[in-house]
């Protein structure tokens, strides 16, 4: 069938297989070149095998729940919605989320994701108690801190590549409320916006969106997001009642690709602007649903067809703290000289991360999305290059267009990682589109 | 909260499973019955950690008749609704070749389910309240060459449902006709069904509880399908006998 990742692009003709059992796993597994693959949200070719797709939908339950604790067991094809849905009412939220509910814990492990509170809590990974893992061999092996220690750490983050996740017991974290508390602070430029963020290291959630079209001194002029989970209290009188219920939201569908020129210079200079406008606004704290805070873009189903039929590509990548201010503006200013404004472009700090072959690490992640043309697809070349200049690294997850070289250039970690898998004899059981791509 | 319980017969089906979704959400405690019941203790604790309501597991072999009586009474708690989605289509082919596999679709379309229904209609009566769900088959509404036997099944089914309907009636004690057309299973998957027809197994145990809660009697999936299955009736038998439907 036609399948690609989020961004619709590139898109390939590939064999998906649904198993419905663990000996349908492992069947799988074993005729060779497989990959796992969740609910597609990774953005590019990470989840795709042209001969082996193994789709885990299947595997959607949930298993376990130790309410002193807050640890869920859960199989991998689970989605982080369903999760919500079902542990907030109770009191209880994703410890880590990345910017989409529509995602399986198991794509949550296998991209280790992170989310607003990085800098904080660190990456999901962090919160994940065990794992069984079904591995090149047929096994399935429970794995932890003690038990296997390195197939969980390279499991973590390793795209699928080490063995197909069965199960995960992971912390969900206490919560009084479902609203968050959210500040807006607008910042001139992007040495001001590292300035604010290195001053609010306290905060639980920060995230800045940039404007990429701002020149000069004004370059990465930004909004800085804050937010904190509410306490009853902090709630007007009638939602004190019911705290944890989340009020009812409309969700609107892109049902079909837009035509291309929706995206053009002109209405991402004006949605920018506005944007920038409104936020400005708001400079006190105001109370906002879970929804609306961590998911924006989940509140318009198929978002990813409004870049029209050619698709899009996201650029994410992490510069090192000590090189993070000299990076993020020289790929500011490449963007902003190419003049392509991107939709969403947002900056993070990233606190101190030690894990195998995880994306983040202590510094500052950039994410832009690019509508698929030739101009960008250069421009994101160029942005490889100033990353691996600057030291940085790339977030696979995202990833649909690297080359192996800017890869093998920014990860000194992936010699280890493939000693790793052929050691367990992953190489050739396991592999992606991506991991073809980038020879990893 | 609890509603009391459901019994869902042939749960390791995928409608089975959606039912005992529909309804555990609802907030009925949920009894699943199948053979091998004990590969659904996922599904168990699935349905118990979503829906805070409790799910028991009950073996249960259809073609067992024998065994049906026993089974019913050994249930912790006689149910207020029970859904029967046990059936298989067997090969045609097969089935038109060797009388023991014909057999075997018969009895697993009709003996099986019409025994199961029967007793829990007789325990419904006694206690004068239920409601009785039958997944029966457009198939049923027309014998055709490509599945008759599946077909005269699910007729003889539709039949016994409609009788016991009319028998209960007076009894407060309901019974629900389901009649769907193409539904994404495991059933029918690797078979070609046209997009705008198929249902989803999710589709059809919203329809269900719907019919339950609204009290109807016979529903079909997809409301096209009502007006398939009229035309396929009205066709002459003397132009019906030479068509490829």
């Amino acid at each position: 069938m036609k399948l690609t990742g989020w961004g619709q692009y590139p898109i390939f003709e590939a064999a998906v297989f649904a198993p419905r059992s663990v000996e349908e796993v492992v069947e799988r597994i074993q005729l060779g070149n497989a990959i796992p693959r969740g609910n597609g949200r990774a953005y590019g070719d990470s989840a795709i095998s042209l001969s082996n797709t193994i789709d885990m939908k299947h595997f959607n339950k949930l298993l376990g729940f130790n309410s002193e604790t807050g640890q869920l067991i859960a199989q991998s094809g689970v989605l982080l919605a369903d999760v919500i849905d079902t542990f907030l009412p109770k009191g209880w939220f994703p410890s880590v989320t990345p910017g989409t509910k529509f995602v399986t814990i198991g794509g949550m492990v296998a991209a280790d994701v992170h989310g607003k509170n990085h800098h904080k809590h660190g990456s999901f990974g962090s919160f994940i108690d065990w794992l069984d893992v079904v591995t090149a061999d047929g096994d399935i092996k429970r794995c932890s801190r003690e038990q296997d220690p390195e197939l969980f750490d390279w499991t973590i983050g390793g795209m699928g590549l080490t063995g197909v996740v069965l199960r995960i017991a992971f912390r969900l974290a206490p919560v009084s409320t479902a609203w968050i508390k959210k500040t807006t602070i607008p910042a001139r430029n992007i040495e001001h916006a590292m300035t604010i963020f290195e001053s609010m290291g306290d905060a639980t959630y920060s995230v800045a969106w940039i404007d990429c079209l701002s020149q000069g001194k004004d370059l990465g002029r930004s909004l800085i997001m804050t937010g904190e989970h509410a306490e009853t209290g902090d709630l007007p009188e009638a939602t004190q009642r019911a705290p944890l219920q989340s009020p009812n939201t409309k969700k609107i569908t892109v049902p079909f690709n837009f035509p291309s020129v929706t995206l053009n210079g002109f209405t991402v200079k004006l949605f920018n602007a506005l944007y920038y406008w409104i936020g400005k606004q708001r400079t006190k704290p105001s109370l906002v649903t879970w929804d609306s805070y961590f998911y924006p873009l989940d509140g318009i189903l198929g978002w990813n067809k409004i870049y029209g039929r050619r698709g899009f590509a996201q650029f994410q990548c992490v510069i090192p703290l000590d090189q993070a201010s000299n990076g993020i503006n020289a790929l500011l200013q490449a963007i902003s000289t190419a003049s392509a404004g991107s939709f969403l472009a947002v900056l993070k700090r990233f606190g101190n991360q030690n894990s195998r072959f995880s994306f983040p690490m202590a510094g500052y992640t950039l994410a832009l999305d690019f509508p698929i043309t030739e101009p960008n697809l250069k421009l994101m070349s160029q942005l490889d290059d100033i990353t691996i200049q600057y030291g940085g690294r790339f977030y696979l997850a995202k990833d649909s267009r690297m080359t192996a070289s800017s890869f093998k250039q920014s990860e000194p970690r992936l010699a280890q990682f493939k000693a790793f898998q052929l050691q367990r004899d992953a190489n050739r059981t396991l592999t992606s589109e991506q991991a073809i791509r980038l020879d990893l | 909260m609890n509603k009391g319980s459901v019994l869902v017969l042939g749960a390791r089906s995928d409608i089975g499973m959606a039912v005992a979704h529909r309804f555990a959400q609802a907030g009925y405690n949920i009894q699943l019955a199948a053979r091998k019941v004990s590969s659904l203790d996922d599904d168990r604790s699935d349905l118990q950690i979503r829906n805070n309501i409790k799910v028991t597991l009950h073996e249960f072999d259809a073609l067992d008749i024998q065994s049906h009586e026993a089974f019913v009474t050994a249930l912790p708690v006689l149910p207020l609704i029970v859904v029967c989605t046990v059936g298989s289509m067997g090969d045609q082919t097969e089935s038109a070749g060797n009388m023991a596999s014909a057999s075997r679709v018969m009895r697993s379309n009709f003996e099986g389910p019409a025994s199961i229904l029967g007793i829990v209609a007789n325990h419904f009566e006694h206690r004068g309240s239920g409601t009785l769900v039958g997944v029966s088959s457009v198939a049923g509404e027309r014998g055709r060459a490509s599945n008759y036997v599946y077909g005269s099944a699910k007729a003889g089914f539709t039949a016994f449902l409609s009788g016991l309907r009319n028998r209960l009636s007076r009894h407060n004690v309901r019974v629900v006709t389901v009649l769907p057309g193409f539904v994404a299973t495991r059933m029918t998957a690797g078979m070609q069904l046209p997009k705008l027809l198929t249902a989803q197994p999710a589709h059809v145990a919203e329809a269900i509880f719907g019919a339950v809660t609204k009290g109807k009697s016979t529903i079909y999936i997809k409301s096209i399908w009502r007006l398939i299955m009229a035309v396929i009736r009205i066709i002459p038998e003397a132009l019906f006998k030479r068509t490829t439907l």
